[in-house]
């Protein structure tokens, strides 16, 4: 036994000095088992895979630079006066948040790239969860087994909403503190709980000395500490899952096709990584974002005009602006409908994407594992949801931006107001119709591809003088790609009667179910796929299409 | 739910798909189905050398422009002063520095992915391959195990069976958070009636917001808008801020003739009229004045107020009209406050009735 052992290390001696630390390093961590698994892992190859990893390395740059930004950075409210090298502030007051953003954006070298980096990788963060969650969305990937794993993106992309919104507040620049105005306002319009939350919140009245400091906190170590954690949950998930695919010669449910990590994600994806942060940096050295000096410090009765939140936040900036400012008054208390409404829905709607999965396995009483993508045309009811959603969406934030509407099209803000007002409403049911109708044209183009074949743009004339167009039968690859999905039956109420002859109560959710899956998959709501007896009845014909 | 599962025969069929990537060639039974995995087809850097030379340069390259880059990021730092300004077609005038540094980091960085993505491209083995999925869910054993080891463990904790451990233990957990709490409470004071007080009182001067002098009725003209704050409040008070957020005032002259409303006539001196400027949707101080139409607009959310009708909104999302504080002149001549607001000013809330 010894001995062999000592064979072995004699010959570990001669072992390349990677090979050794390797065999260290396995020995107190266990880490070849964890190679084993990953070192060589599948990863399937399509463009719409990488808006993650957009998100994931915007994640990082924000990290990065959020760390270089709190070396200079003072989270604090006490008033100086302004003596750094930006002339037209000379001797403003101002708080010492705004005097230190001032500082890193004049006299650090550096500094204002670094503060540059951050914000606008802040807006990809958002913008790229945002844009990945509809992938995910729109092609069925939250599905059993990935539905927590679409929680914890939710979860991610609604905290980074409220990191993004504590960061650029912190300046105390007038264009931030006008939205922490706002935020105080909202939180006062909350029934009951409103003036002790917004007095906790604050310190005291609005704007007091200790938002900067608290956010700071919380922008910093709070909620970034959280997010961290759920982004090594989603990534450990994504790896423990396998990644989905869609379909295509060879790849069925049970297995998935690609490349190895090691090299050749290691490369892409590592490489990604630097792409992604070189082109933020090129932004940031050409395009210049929340210039604080030119807004100057923060006074709560000053403002300027065409003031606008960061994008992600613009949504809130819509349903704030285009509510009726409805205010109740009974027995002695103001209930702020005008307000509190907006509020509630900003939660309602986000909310509603977050159950998105789980109403949808209800419906389709599904319990099987999906690594199979769906094209979107084949989920006509889902895609159009979607699509209802993100115009919703959408018209709120073009709500959000009334005023610019306004000045940069000369139209007038009234009108502009009134239409988003009805259109929240309207523009998703005519988007729902829409995405529905295009939905199952797609599905039945694909029908006829299969059975038909491809139009080649080929005329030809028969000698009988008949012009017909040329058909090219598909590829077998073709073929089971355009085949490949699964289309479910609508759910039925089961019988009144069960095998005994007895009487059964039906549940109303039961009856519910089988409403809305006959609005998912009853009849006109697919286009039934091409059975192998319609192809071999057509193919097998005399050849005429 | 689980009474309301879908039998197996309504779920949909998988595709024919024969195994994992096997080869199933289509036949008289199937013609839809899986051909499996295409032949790999190879790439001119698998069978050219030259070409594979041609993009290991080209990768090299790209490596080369990245050193070079952050040399020059280097160089910038040290030789370009940070205040000067260049100006940059068609951006306009920026930075110096900041532009240096953020396009030699830009390239630095993107050159490092651009040659890494290139090498993976052209390179390395694009043959795929197909790795097996196992299911998530554990094997029947495996559960079964799980589940008689949990039931023996909390079998031998005598969880079940102790049942006041259990009410005590599940009791002081419940309470222990509420300590956290507590600790919350001196977060702020509680709101009492802060809100429906301003610095402004009886005698108090309307100082304007921009000379810091004393207004006369004589420096407010027709068609102008005057921002003002109550006299001893300055800059440099420890809570101008807070003070200034709920005493902020807007002062307009009308023709008295104009005034439709009855209450703003009195209140006002000859037609000149104070509101307060905090808007009553969320807070956002009002600064856009409409000289013909009397009207103010709040830049942020669009409310929209009529002056010469007690300030009623008449449109946006506001919910009531702006408070009006009750003016005159004192013996010297010098505009006054007579009292406070009589409503809370700014943002609606719950105890506001």
């Amino acid at each position: 036994m010894s001995t062999n052992e000592n064979a072995q290390s004699r010959e570990r001696g001669k072992a390349p000095a990677g090979e050794r630390v390797a065999d260290w390093a396995d020995g107190r961590l266990g880490i070849y088992s964890l190679a084993k698994a990953n070192m060589r892992k599948i990863f399937p190859d399509h463009w719409s895979f990488m808006l993650g990893e957009i998100c994931l390395y915007s994640f990082i740059i924000i990290i990065l630079t959020g760390v270089y930004l709190t070396l200079f950075f003072h989270p604090s409210m006490n008033e100086v006066e302004y003596h750094g090298s930006y002339v037209p502030l000379q001797g403003q007051l101002m708080s010492e948040a705004f005097n230190s953003t001032m500082h890193i954006s004049f006299d650090v070298r550096g500094g204002l790239l670094i503060r540059q980096i951050h914000h606008w990788s802040a807006l990809i963060f958002l913008a790229g969860m945002f844009v990945h969650m509809m992938r995910v969305f729109f092609t069925g990937a939250f599905r059993k087994p990935r539905e927590i794993n679409w929680l914890f993106g939710f979860l991610l992309f609604v905290l980074g909403m409220f990191t993004g919104f504590t960061g650029y507040s912190l300046p105390d620049d007038l264009l931030s503190g006008t939205g922490v105005r706002f935020t105080e306002g909202a939180i006062l319009s909350m029934p009951i709980v409103g003036t002790y939350i917004s007095m906790f919140l604050f310190g005291g009245e609005f704007p007091g000395h200790d938002f900067v400091a608290r956010f700071y906190s919380i922008h910093i170590l709070l909620l970034p500490g959280i997010m961290l954690g759920l982004v090594v949950g989603h990534l450990i998930l994504v790896f423990y899952h396998k990644h989905t695919q869609f379909a295509g010669p060879g790849k069925t449910n049970k297995n998935v096709v690609g490349m190895p990590l090691l090299p050749v994600y290691m490369a892409k994806a590592g490489g990604f990584f630097f792409l992604v942060f070189g082109t933020i940096a090129a932004i940031a050295a050409l395009a210049q974002i929340n210039p604080v000096w030119v807004f100057g410090p923060y006074r709560p009765d000053q403002v300027s005009t065409g003031a606008q939140p960061d994008w992600y936040m613009g949504f809130a900036e819509g349903l704030i602006r285009f509510m009726p400012g409805w205010e109740v008054n009974i027995w002695g208390h103001t209930l702020v409908l005008g307000v509190f409404i907006p509020l509630v829905l900003f939660g309602v709607v986000l909310a509603a994407l977050a159950l998105y999965p789980f109403i949808e396995s209800w419906i389709t009483g599904d319990k099987r594992e999906h690594h199979i993508l769906d094209r979107p045309r084949n989920a006509p009811t889902r895609t159009a949801l979607g699509v209802a959603w993100v115009t919703m969406y959408m018209i709120t934030l073009v709500g959000g931006g009334n005023d610019l509407w306004a000045t940069h099209f000369h139209l007038s803000i009234n009108s502009i107001t009134w239409f988003v007002r009805i259109f929240f409403f309207v523009g998703p049911v005519i988007a729902y119709i829409l995405t529905k109708r295009i939905c199952l044209g797609l599905q039945r183009r694909d029908k006829d591809k299969v059975l038909h074949g491809r139009e080649t743009g080929t005329i030809k004339r028969l000698p009988h003088g008949e012009f017909i167009e040329v058909h090219e039968p598909l590829s077998q690859e073709q073929l089971f790609t355009l085949t490949a999905h699964e289309q479910y039956e609508p759910a039925a109420v089961g019988p009144a009667v069960d095998e005994n002859g007895v009487e059964r109560k039906i549940k109303r959710s039961e009856k519910l179910r089988a409403k809305i899956s006959g609005a998912y998959f009853g009849e006109d709501q697919q286009i039934p796929k091409p059975t192998v007896e319609e192809y071999k009845e057509i193919t097998s014909g005399h050849g005429h299409h | 739910m689980s009474s309301q599962d879908i039998p197996e025969e309504n779920l949909p069929a998988e595709q024919d798909s024969h195994g994992h990537g096997g080869v199933a060639v289509a036949d008289e039974k199937n013609p839809f189905a899986d051909p499996g995995l295409p032949p790999h087809e190879h790439r001119i850097q698998d069978i050219d050398e030259r070409a594979a030379k041609r993009s290991e340069r080209a990768v090299a390259l790209l490596f080369t422009v990245s050193m070079l880059a952050t040399v020059g990021f280097i160089v910038s730092y040290v030789a370009i002063p940070i205040d000067k300004s260049i100006f940059v077609f068609p951006i306009g005038h920026v930075s110096a520095l900041n532009f240096a540094l953020g396009l030699t980091l830009g390239t630095a960085l993107f050159t490092i992915g651009a040659g890494a993505v290139h090498w993976a491209r052209t390179l390395m083995s694009d043959v795929e391959v197909a790795d097996d999925r196992h299911p998530i869910a554990a094997e029947p054993e495996v559960r079964a195990k799980v589940h008689a080891d949990f039931k023996q463990g909390a079998k031998e904790s005598a969880i079940g069976r102790r049942g006041l451990i259990r009410t005590t233990m599940f009791g002081a957990l419940a309470l222990v958070p509420l300590s956290g709490v507590m600790l919350l409470r001196d977060l702020g004071p509680l709101p009492e009636d802060k809100l429906r007080h301003t610095l402004w009182a009886k005698g108090k001067l309307l100082v304007n917001m921009n000379t810091n002098e004393p207004l006369r009725p004589s420096d407010v003209a027709v068609g102008s808008l005057t921002f003002a704050k109550p006299e001893g409040l300055e800059e440099h008070d420890e809570d101008f801020q807070n003070e200034i957020a709920k005493a902020a005032l807007m002062i307009v002259r009308l023709q008295p003739a104009d005034i439709k409303d009855k209450q703003e006539l009195e209140w006002s001196h000859q037609g000149i009229v104070a509101y307060s400027k905090i808007c009553t949707h969320v807070g956002c101080p009002i600064s856009l004045y409409e000289q013909q139409t009397h009207h103010v607009l709040c830049p942020c959310h669009q409310s929209t107020f009529d002056l010469s009708d007690g300030a009623k909104v008449i449109f946006g999302p506001a919910g009531h009209a702006l408070p009006q504080l009750r003016i005159g002149v004192n013996d010297e001549g010098y505009l006054e406050a007579l009292g406070d607001f009589e409503e809370p000013v700014g943002p609606a809330f719950w105890e506001r009735g």
